[in-house]
Parts: structure tokens; C-alpha cells; sequence
């Protein structure tokens, strides 16, 4: 039973890092303000999640307790993060930041 | 009781936000009690209208609809991300919006930005257009339908009839 549980919990750790690295890697990767918006606020939603999980079933796992505080991080990212998201893009729209020229559709002015 | 209790779901949804932070014991089970009586009273003006929750079997389905899309779509948005960025389609749209309620567009919004792909980036000063940016978009009539489908309607059923 250990073994599986520390299975499941390695499996969910590797699945949160590697799309919080797919996302910090859109960050630095795609070509405009826009589009590199989606980096964080997307992959980063699953890279926390997958943490997330893993914490929650190693400290019930080890206290052998339902423990469920893990889950208000869950609630406030998903809170926050697109309030953010959005903020950043009213500001980038408000300065008029270049963005790729075959970007079908336009901005708003602000 | 309705004075006492204006919003009885943010009461709970307080009362068990603390006790997740604090531990659950008869202590904090009654500070909690006691902030989640106080804090919606002493916010009560920031809310100029009330929305009503009508159904919740369907918010759960939403909630559930949403969290499956953010797991599928972050795998797209993983496999976008890696490929060439000069195979991405970007645009903006305009989402024209059925919902009035303000804390109804405040979810749509947030929900487009939390699944991957889609940022709502701002909305008309008369709350009947949603700007959105998409990643990497096919066909701007399917974008809309689908967004209207999954997520305007359940929205709608769930806090306006």
C-alpha cells in the first residue's frame, strides 16, 4: 500500500512540474504579450493542481487523516489568477503593445 | 433571520474556509461562526445586486464540466506551447453576452481565462461584448458557439431563469 501511495504521489509531482515548466517555457518562448499570457495562467493551472494533489494524499497518507487545506490554495488561484490575467491584458491594450501581425481581430481602445 | 443572514451560502462558504485554515475544533468552529455572521453584513454594500443562486445540481455539473476542460485542454495547450509558435493562429473576438448579472459575467470571464487557450481580456463598458484572446483559433463562429454552449448557458440556468 506505501508503494502505491508513494507512487501516485511521485506520478502526480512529475505531472505538476512538467506543465509548470511547459508554462514558464511559453512565457519565455512565444512571441508576443498576448499570446504569452496564455504560459502562465494555462499550463500553470494543471503544474499547481498536479502539486497540489500530491501534497493533499502524502500528509493524509502520513497523518492518516483527510487533510484538506491544500485545496484553499486550488480556490484562491482559481480566484485570482484570472482577475490578473485580466489586468494584465486591459494594461497591455492600454499601452498598445505590438502584437503578432497575423492576429486576426483588434484590441480595444481603453 | 434574513437580516441576521443576508447571504446564507457566503456564510458557510466562510464559516468552512476558516475551519480548513484553522483546524477543525470547537474553538475556532465558533470564531468562524461568529466572522462568517459579521463579514457578509459588514460587506453588504459592496454588493449592489444580490445574485441568486437557482440551481445547484447544475452548478456542480458546471464546476465539474470546467475542471475536466482546464485537464483536456491544458494537454492541447501543452502540445501548442511545444510545437511552432509559427503554427499558432491568434486572435481576438468579441463574445456577444446573454448574461446581465454582473457576478454571472464575473464567472464567464474567469471561467475563459482559468481553461487554456482562451483569456478574457476586457468587457464593453454596457456588459453585452466579452473580449476574448485565443491562443491558437480555427473558426471565430465555432470559438463562440462553444464557449456560448459550455459555459453561457449552464451560467445562465444557473443564477438567472
Amino acid at each position: 500500500m506505501d508503494t502505491l501511495v508513494e507512487f501516485l504521489v511521485s506520478a502526480a509531482i512529475l505531472v505538476g512540474g512538467v506543465f509548470a515548466l511547459v508554462g514558464s517555457f511559453g512565457l519565455a518562448r512565444l512571441p508576443d504579450f498576448y499570446l504569452r499570457l496564455h504560459g502562465p495562467t494555462k499550463a500553470s493551472t494543471l503544474g499547481v493542481g498536479g502539486t497540489i494533489f500530491a501534497s493533499l494524499l502524502f500528509f493524509s497518507w502520513q497523518e492518516q487523516s483527510l487533510r484538506l487545506q491544500e485545496l484553499l490554495i486550488v480556490l484562491f488561484l482559481f480566484i485570482t489568477a484570472p482577475v490578473s490575467a485580466h489586468m494584465l491584458a486591459k494594461a497591455a491594450m492600454h499601452r498598445q503593445l505590438r502584437r503578432r501581425e497575423d492576429t486576426r481581430g483588434r484590441p480595444w481602445k481603453q | 433571520m434574513r437580516k441576521l443572514l443576508p447571504f446564507p451560502l457566503l456564510s458557510l462558504f466562510l464559516w468552512l474556509t476558516w475551519l480548513l485554515l484553522n483546524g477543525f475544533s470547537w474553538g475556532h468552529g465558533l470564531l468562524g461562526l461568529m466572522l462568517a455572521v459579521v463579514l457578509p453584513l459588514g460587506t453588504r454594500p459592496f454588493w449592489p445586486n444580490v445574485p441568486h443562486l437557482r440551481n445547484f445540481p447544475k452548478l456542480v455539473r458546471f464546476v465539474l464540466v470546467v475542471h475536466w476542460d482546464i485537464l483536456t485542454a491544458n494537454l492541447a495547450v501543452a502540445r501548442l506551447i511545444l510545437g511552432s509558435p509559427r503554427k499558432l493562429r491568434p486572435a481576438f473576438v468579441e463574445l456577444p453576452l446573454e448574461l446581465e448579472d454582473d457576478f454571472a459575467i464575473t464567472l464567464l470571464a474567469s471561467t475563459i481565462s482559468l481553461t487554456p487557450g482562451t483569456v478574457s481580456a476586457d468587457v464593453s463598458e454596457d456588459r453585452r461584448t466579452l473580449l476574448i484572446h485565443a491562443l491558437d483559433m480555427d473558426d471565430e463562429a465555432e470559438l463562440v458557439a462553444q464557449i456560448k454552449q459550455r459555459y453561457e448557458r449552464p451560467l445562465k440556468e444557473i443564477f438567472e431563469c
